[in-house]
């Protein structure tokens, strides 16, 4: 008996089932991805990005941290975090702005949840790190700028 | 199946942090193999953690995030032994679910 599968079939977010559908070739992958803002993650420059989580023009805020290095040797790994002071943090955005595909990373946050994410992204050339927060409906945006030695996208 | 995730879930002082570590190519789709074609896009687009039956988390991942993809947050309240949950879908379909008990 497969328990971990129980649960995923049971967790009727529709994502494991949709996933394992999709696994299963009944779907195609595509469809399988309603859910995820294909828009956004497509997006080639900022003000994209922004129309696509529907945040317009987000106002810069100093409650906004954002923990990067300020120089990266590897561009592969960059650890970036992001921690929000704002009251009512609904969801994250972590962009970096001279990637291909700018978007890294959306994080929802649910009550009960801390805005405060940390993970590890690649970093194709010297760029700003922008950090975007929704909070309370309104969106708020912080950047740092990281320095990469060695890009981290391409052969 | 892909290789199970890492997962580390500790409560102090009434807020638990979580610190899941993926096995994931999580291939951007720019890259070139050394016969010049394209290798194509295989990452991780979603991503759910559950304390319990309770959503702590939502991530949406593009390809800008590094390989075995690195994630850590914290939530209010969970005790030891609750149970925590992780569970990703790639662009390809693929999903893996893992679970571990809060220490």
């Amino acid at each position: 008996m497969n328990h971990q599968r129980r649960d995923t079939l049971k967790a009727g977010s529709g994502l494991g089932v949709l996933g394992l559908l999709a696994a299963a070739g009944f779907i195609k992958p595509e469809l399988a991805h309603a859910a995820w803002n294909q828009a956004a993650f497509d997006a080639k420059n900022m003000d994209a990005a922004f129309t696509a989580f529907g945040a317009g023009k987000p106002a810069e805020s100093a409650d906004i941290q954002i923990t990067a290095p300020d120089i990266a040797e590897n561009g592969a790994v960059v650890p970036v975090g992001v921690v929000s002071k704002l009251p009512k943090t609904e969801q994250i955005v972590i962009m970096i702005e001279k990637n291909p595909n700018m978007v890294a990373a959306s994080f929802a946050i649910p009550e009960g949840t801390l805005a405060d994410v940390q993970t590890r992204v690649k970093m194709g050339q010297t760029s700003d790190v922008y950090a975007m927060v929704k909070a309370d409906g309104k969106f708020y945006v912080a950047k740092k700028e990281v320095k990469v030695t060695l890009g981290g996208c391409g052969g | 199946m892909a290789s199970p995730m890492r997962i580390r879930a500790a409560a102090k002082d009434g807020v638990t942090e979580v610190r899941v570590l993926m096995s994931h190519v999580m291939e951007t789709g720019q890259r070139k193999d050394s016969s010049g074609a394209v290798i194509p896009a295989h990452f991780i687009t979603e991503l759910t953690a559950k304390h319990n039956d309770k959503v702590v988390l939502a991530a949406e991942f593009g390809p800008s995030v590094s390989t075995n993809p690195y994630l850590a947050f914290k939530f209010n309240g969970g005790a030891k032994g609750d149970k925590l949950s992780v569970t990703w879908v790639d662009n390809k379909g693929e999903t893996r679910s893992d679970e571990v008990q809060v220490a």
